[in-house]
């Protein structure tokens, strides 16, 4: 499609949402075939790729990455057809650079191969400049810049860490790093190298500043992705590397983590309060949710300091994988939402708009839904993750549990602020006043994205029992230690 | 019978949601046809289901539906508890939510969201339903936050009203506060038992009364540490004393809401929770009496608020924030079957007086000020007649519903021995002279005295029909009726089985109960105790100060200077929930977001750190100027420092 480009003609978008609708189906008999029962990565190919490095071609997946790679390939038509009428120019290649996004990310996930990971971990960045600055908004050169060198700079130093690991090893197998015995010095060192690369991209507190940027200047279908997705790679980075390499270093660093995880909660949340900018808001809002993923992992060893058992700790990790998925649904819905309203009325000042629900209603129940869910109501899978780590986090510390609870009204009050000012009253305008309810199109994504949020909601056994195995692993990795 | 409850509580889900999808396609009638039939069938099973529990003596029900997940060893699950306490308030929740459906057809008659209103009510009624019939702390949670979520949006059901879109993101805001302090309940129980079902956290009670758990680096008690957080949700649900501010502002919804959600059912959802968890909070003393004292202090106070207010629907809505602090107080007096019977009589009594000011308000064009009522009597007979009936069970006169489970409740509270206890009885007989003054006020201000109506109330001023009358009529019998009927088995008896926990040391219902020798004795002793004659006293007062000599009221008001004014602002609680709070979090919002993020953060880290690259690359690209004498330049003055280095350093040697 790269190469086709507009000599495709109209068929070129029906060829990418093929494509990518395919990729989902292809993914599901990984689901059916998953078996929830082990640890083991399932689903093995492993070839030789650059034998003078001992690389290898190295992919398989385990509860941890499922749900992520069912996410991105659930995500990956949706973003397709929401770019369906609004991207005007050089459409074959916006949705060429989706669907290249989409098979690294998917990468990213199933690599069990260190410099494999590697590779897709950095050419992921490429489409996504990309979408950022050639689709993007006004700014978009200052935002691309600065998302580029705040991720590349982080990831540079994963890579110091990965050859060192491979030097200690003699291979890039990542099942090989999780059980090389490792000093306290190596530990250190390693686990900051990696701190580096995946508090950038979750983004935690106090590197977090060029995600507000760079989802005002993305196109709606590159916050989609940025925010459902890419996001979850720092935290997955947590689970795969820094947790079971660095177990020690881990319990040593816990409690910054865990300050940091709740700064972000807290802080990012009075943040959000005042902004005024829709996709900034849902930004921030992002920022503070993904707090709950830090903090339900390292809570671990706090529990262990505070009770002396394991119980919890489990509970905490599923969690915040919990709440990776979720955001993953409810960031993204938000992110559609507000590229509804701006394809009509190109702003996206809350004080733009007023009175939405006159002239949208039907675009409105879904705004109000995804509100909810994003400020943790019951039912939705908004609440899943933060009740678990919430509960878990009880066990290590009372007051974490305190601080982490402020989001319940946080994080009403940011969303349900703006749900006030942008969707309740009347008609504040004209451009409001001829707004025009969803189209067909539309509704059909806000509507599968809304069944996934009830779903997880209402029902998230079938997610936790697909990770359970893998977390249960997890647990041993990180309460045994490497000294 | 898990088929049975699983109808009783998918019927009105799945009426709510017909109307709510397809309320253009079945249209008005559809709507109000099919929710109607959905919660008619729960309220039939419900009936159903009590009679079972208390008549033919099953016993109760502990049936789990379906996991909701399991991580860590606890399996969180949702399912029913059906027991004699949850079967009562079945019955409760489903009977007033059916009247309320019938009211609505007469209320929401010219409204444009008809079908949406039937969806919402009806899927308020499977929520609360939900919560009532849980048998885990996560489904209670559900509930507690889907309730809360209804009436969110149906205060906000008139969405292009400011005021409307205001009072529901209050409501919603001060209820999560309540409910961060629920969810921490919940925690703290999930790490002292291991366990979210109750059956489980029930037997573990005991064990852990002299437990102490770790808060930050102190010990405190855990199991009343559990409780406080638990009931600081009923707090914000059962809107006590300090999270009360969002209630009466929730008078902005429609009238029929305002009686079933903010009157009958969702409010004393705090009220059952305690009940429900009485096997905890007995073993909790400190917990029982923070209970009582908040309780006392809602009820008083709050009811202070109602005599100086004028709209009619916020005189009932002060009026039932403190009879919710009545409840309360028997909750922590450990008189739960006292408690849960005024929570039942005054669902009836309030939802008939506020369908009766909706009534009122009706029948003058939507007026709500009593300043332009007065002398209705005639023209609304059916409504005036019902009302009565409504605010002598309000005041507890003798006979009525009210009158038994108020004087129940203030006679077993003040057998209560527990610290706090003589605070709170002072409490609450003041609130019956409260009680019946505001009453009567209102009564007197909207139905005797001369008519002081706008032209065009008065031209249009009829009694609304049938379906407004009927559900009145429906209510007041029970308001009439159900004291005699009820007291004795229901507070005295062995109606709620073995559903209520209470120890023998907090017996106080069981002592009151010695004397016990039927209704009629029951009245005769009242005469012995204050209460009744408080409250005749504040009809009294109320008659002379609005209706014999008016002028005696406004000299009183007039010598209440700073005390009218403290109550007219509601002891400035308005103040600090609307102004000082969310004011003080946006200040604080913007001095993180443009002094953390933008200043330190972006100026200082970010674009600090790309000059310094700038600054440095510019300073390297100004030394590779490519001129020859700026190289040799260079290469001399390295040579003069580097021979005064060797010149001046100091050898090893030397």
């Amino acid at each position: 499609m790269l190469f086709a480009g507009e000599r495709l003609g109209a068929a070129h978008r029906w060829f990418a949402v093929g494509i990518a609708a395919l990729t989902f189906l292809l993914s599901l008999p990984l689901y059916l075939g998953f078996d929830n029962s082990t640890a083991d990565f399932q689903f093995v190919e492993r070839v030789a790729w650059i034998p003078a490095f001992r690389a290898e071609y190295f992919l398989g997946i385990d509860g941890l990455s499922l749900p992520l790679v069912l996410l991105t390939t659930f995500l990956t038509p949706i973003v397709v057809i929401a770019g369906w009428e609004v991207i005007k120019t050089r459409t074959a290649q916006y949705f060429a650079a989706f669907l290249i996004l989409e098979g690294l990310m998917i990468g990213v996930f199933s690599a069990l191969d260190g410099l494999l990971f590697y590779v897709f971990w950095e050419a992921m960045l490429i489409p996504m400049f990309i979408i950022i600055g050639i689709w993007g908004g006004e700014r978009r050169v200052y935002a691309t810049i600065k998302f580029f060198l705040y991720t590349f700079l982080g990831s540079v130093f994963m890579l110091l860490a990965l050859i060192y690991l491979y030097l200690q090893t003699g291979g890039y197998s990542i099942l090989g790093f999780h059980t090389v015995p490792l000093s306290m010095t190596e530990q250190m060192p390693i686990f900051l190298a990696f701190l580096f690369a995946f508090a950038v991209k979750v983004p935690m507190w106090p590197v977090h500043t060029w995600l507000p940027d760079a989802h005002v200047e993305a196109p709606t279908g590159g916050s989609v992705i940025l925010a459902a997705v890419l996001l979850k790679m720092g935290g997955y980075g947590f689970l795969r590397f820094s947790l079971p390499i660095a177990p020690d270093a881990s319990q040593s660093l816990a409690l910054l983590m865990i300050v940091l995880s709740l700064v972000a909660v807290v802080y990012i949340g009075f943040v959000a309060l005042v902004q005024s900018d829709l996709k900034k808001l849902i930004a921030y809002s992002s920022i503070a949710h993904m707090g709950f993923v830090t903090l339900g992992f390292f809570i671990a060893w706090a529990i262990l300091a505070r009770t002396g058992e394991v119980t919890g700790i489990g509970m905490g990790i599923t969690g915040g994988v919990v709440q990776m998925i979720s955001h993953g649904f409810i960031s993204g819905a938000l992110f559609l939402c507000v590229g509804i309203m701006y394809d009509r009325l190109h702003t996206r000042e809350i004080g733009a708009y007023g009175g939405v629900v006159n002239t949208m209603p039907v675009f409105a129940a879904f705004f109000v839904l995804f509100a909810l869910a994003n400020a943790g109501l019951p039912g939705t899978s908004g609440f899943v993750g933060e009740f678990l780590v919430i509960l878990a986090s009880f066990r290590a510390n009372f007051w974490y549990a305190v601080l982490a609870g402020t989001t319940l009204i946080l994080g009403a009050a940011y969303t349900l602020w703006m749900i006030k000012r942008v969707v309740f009253g009347a008609i504040a305008n004209e451009g409001v006043g001829s707004l025009q309810d969803l189209s067909r199109r539309e509704f059909l994504i806000l509507a599968l994205m809304a069944g996934g949020v009830l779903i997880i909601g209402l029902w998230p056994a079938p997610l936790v029992d697909m990770m359970s195995a893998s977390v249960d692993k997890l647990v041993i990795q990180v309460t045994q230690s490497k000294l | 019978m898990i088929n049975t409850y699983l109808a009783i509580v998918l019927f009105p889900l799945a009426a709510a949601i017909i109307a709510g999808l397809f309320g253009r396609l079945i249209g008005r009638a559809g709507a109000h046809t099919v929710t109607i039939l959905g919660v008619g069938v729960a309220c039939a099973l419900s009936c159903w289901v009590l009679w079972r529990q208390v008549v033919d003596g099953y016993p109760a029900e502990n049936i789990s539906v379906y996991t909701w997940l399991v991580t860590d060893g606890v399996r969180m699950e949702i399912g029913f508890l059906v027991d004699r306490l949850s079967a009562l308030m079945m019955v409760v929740v489903s009977f007033v939510s059916l009247m309320v459906h019938i009211y609505t057809i007469g209320y929401m008659h010219d409204d444009a969201g008809y079908q949406r209103f039937f969806s919402y009510i009806s899927l308020f009624t499977f929520a609360m339903l939900m919560l009532v019939m849980s048998n885990n702390l996560l489904q209670l949670f559900f509930g507690w936050e889907a309730v809360g979520v209804v009436s969110y949006l149906l205060i906000g059901f008139w969405y292009t009203r400011p005021t409307a879109i205001f009072a529901n993101l209050k409501a919603f805001l001060v209820n999560r506060v309540g409910d961060f302090g629920f969810l921490l309940g919940i925690a703290a129980l999930l790490y002292l038992t291991n366990s979210l079902d109750y059956a489980e956290i029930f037997a573990a009670a005991e064990g852990l009364q002299d437990r102490n758990m770790l808060v930050g680096n102190w010990e405190w008690p855990a199991l009343a540490t559990a409780c406080i957080l638990l009931f600081i949700g009923a707090m914000g649900k059962s809107a006590q004393v300090p999270l009360h501010v969002w209630l009466p502002d929730s008078m902005e919804g429609p009238t029929p809401i305002s009686a079933l959600i903010h009157a009958a059912t969702m409010v004393t959802a705090g009220v059952f929770m305690v009940a429900r968890m009485s096997p905890l909070f007995e073993f909790a003393e400190a917990a029982l009496s923070f209970v009582l004292i908040i309780g006392a202090t809602t009820a008083l106070f709050t009811g202070l608020i109602a005599l100086v207010q004028f709209d009619i629907k916020r005189v009932v809505a002060y009026s039932t924030l403190s009879q919710l602090g009545y409840m309360m107080v028997a909750q922590g007096s450990s008189a739960y079957a006292a408690g849960m019977f005024h929570l039942t009589t005054h669902a009836f009594f309030k939802a008939l007086l506020f369908l009766a000011a909706g009534s009122v308000i009706m029948a003058l064009h939507h007026e709500q000020d009593m300043r332009r009522m007065g002398g209705l009597r005639r023209h609304l007979p059916v409504t005036y007649w019902t009302s009565l009936v409504g605010c002598l069970a309000l005041i507890g006169f003798p006979g009525f519903a009210g009158f038994f489970s108020k004087d129940a409740l203030i006679e077993a509270e003040h057998l209560a021995n527990i610290p706090g206890a003589g605070y709170a009885y002072v409490c609450i007989l003041l609130g019956v002279f409260v009680t019946s003054l505001y009453t009567f006020r209102m009564f007197f201000m909207v139905f005797h005295g001369e008519e002081r109506l706008d032209v065009e109330a008065r031209a249009h001023l009829h009694e609304p029909g049938w379906v407004v009358k009927l559900p009145l009529i429906l209510l007041a019998i029970p308001s009439l009726a159900l004291g005699w009927l009820a007291i004795g088995p229901v507070v005295f008896g062995d109606f709620f089985g073995g559903s209520l926990f209470v120890r023998p040391v907090h017996d106080v219902v069981g002592r009151l109960g010695e004397d016990w020798r039927g209704p009629v004795q029951f009245i005769i002793h009242s005469f012995k105790e204050p209460a009744v004659y408080l409250a005749l006293a504040g009809a009294f007062v109320a008659w002379f100060g609005y209706l014999y000599r008016p002028a005696a009221a406004i000299w009183v008001r007039e010598r209440m200077g700073p005390v009218q004014r403290l109550l007219e602002n509601k002891y400035y609680a308005d103040w600090v929930a609307e102004r000082l709070l969310p004011a003080g979090s946006r200040a604080l919002g913007n001095v993180l977001w443009r002094v953390g993020d933008v200043r330190l953060i972006d100026g200082g880290l970010v674009n600090g750190s790309a000059r310094l690259v700038a600054w440095g690359s510019e300073l390297i690209r100004r030394l590779q100027s490519g001129l020859l004498y700026d190289y040799a330049f260079a290469m001399v003055i390295g040579l003069a420092v580097l021979g005064f280095w060797l010149l001046f350093t100091p050898t090893g040697a030397g």
